[in-house]
């Protein structure tokens, strides 16, 4: 069934909604938000995607093995981010004591360390929610 | 019988959880104990120390960014679990 | 009625709303229904968050809890049977 209203719709909303998951991704630190809405709604606009284009659409503009890649790469960006500051001379996963640039506090890049956490945060939980999405998608059906 | 026992339990239970509500302090009362040194320090500290304004996100991926880590590591784990049961389970049938 | 009493009135008939909620995800025997009712349920709470003051965590509710678990849920039921 060819549903027409669904795909023109998607096909206008979907910028908008990846806009908006961007800008809570990359306004965590100035505004409510974060890394795990902000990734959630990046994640949902893939899966609206995949929903009404169908799924093997979806998998051509984000393939199966790149969502897995960001699922781990997510995990050890944030990891490898925590020995940085040892390597600085500080605790893990520090922030101001590893003299990362603060910035002016109210600006977009400023705060260091918990600019680049929360973009970790996002890809991770982005891409959870499409790995999560395609495997129970791809799946048999069960009685 | 054993309605009669469940329903004392129930209620048993329930006159736990009210008693334990009654006692609490006040909702949003200024002298609640969990209005101390520690989120007075959070909230007059967080920008000098983390440069976010906000102090939501200075205490999850900052002060408590180790928490954080741990959670990556439990969605990480629960998605891997989760899909290795539904790859079992098709290679199966 | 005076400004101090609306939120209240307000908060709740949103909390009569939420228990109402519960019970019927758990009375409910159609479970795309209850997937839904599932989905209000955490509307609900994430405009009670707001109202107290977390937006933060509202914004988090209304995502995972109110999107991305309805998602899941419906693709579920998509894949087993819908009654239970």
């Amino acid at each position: 069934m060819e549903a027409i209203v669904l795909r023109i719709i998607s096909r206008m909303l979907i910028p908008f909604i990846q806009l908006f998951g961007l800008y809570v991704i990359m306004n965590g630190h100035l505004s409510p938000g974060g890394g795990f809405p902000g990734g959630v709604i990046v994640g949902s606009s893939m899966v609206l995607f995949a929903l009404a284009f169908g799924l093997a659409e979806g998998q051509k503009k984000v393939p199966h093995g790149i969502s897995l890649i960001m699922e781990g790469g997510g995990a050890l960006w944030y990891g490898a981010l925590g020995l940085v500051s040892i390597l600085a001379g500080a605790n893990y996963l520090t922030n101001k004591g590893a003299n990362f640039p603060l910035g002016e506090p109210g600006t977009l890049f400023s705060s260091g360390l918990v600019f680049l956490l929360t973009l970790g945060i996002g890809i991770k939980v982005a891409s959870t929610v499409v790995t999560l999405y395609y495997n129970l998608a791809e799946g048999k059906a069960h009685d | 019988m054993r309605n009669i026992l469940t329903i004392i339990a129930l209620v048993f239970i329930a006159y736990i959880l009210v008693f334990t509500v009654s006692e609490m302090p006040p909702f949003g009362a200024h002298d609640n104990p969990t209005n101390n040194v520690v989120s007075e320090r959070y909230i007059s500290e967080a920008t000098a120390d983390t440069g976010t304004m906000n102090a939501v996100s200075s205490i999850i991926v900052d002060y408590r960014a180790f928490d954080t880590l741990g959670e990556l590591t439990v969605l990480f784990t629960a998605v891997a679990a989760a899909l290795s049961c539904i790859a079992a389970h098709s290679q199966k049938a | 009625m005076n400004s101090a009493v609306l939120p209240l009135v307000f908060q709740y008939t949103l909390l009569v709303f939420l228990i109402l909620c519960a019970l019927a995800v758990a009375k409910t025997r159609d479970l795309l229904g209850a997937a839904i009712i599932w989905a209000a349920f955490s509307l609900i709470v994430s405009v009670l968050w707001l109202l107290l003051e977390a937006p933060d965590v509202s914004i988090t509710e209304a995502a995972i809890g109110a999107g991305l678990t309805t998602l899941l849920f419906i693709v579920t039921v998509s894949k087993t049977r819908r009654a239970e």
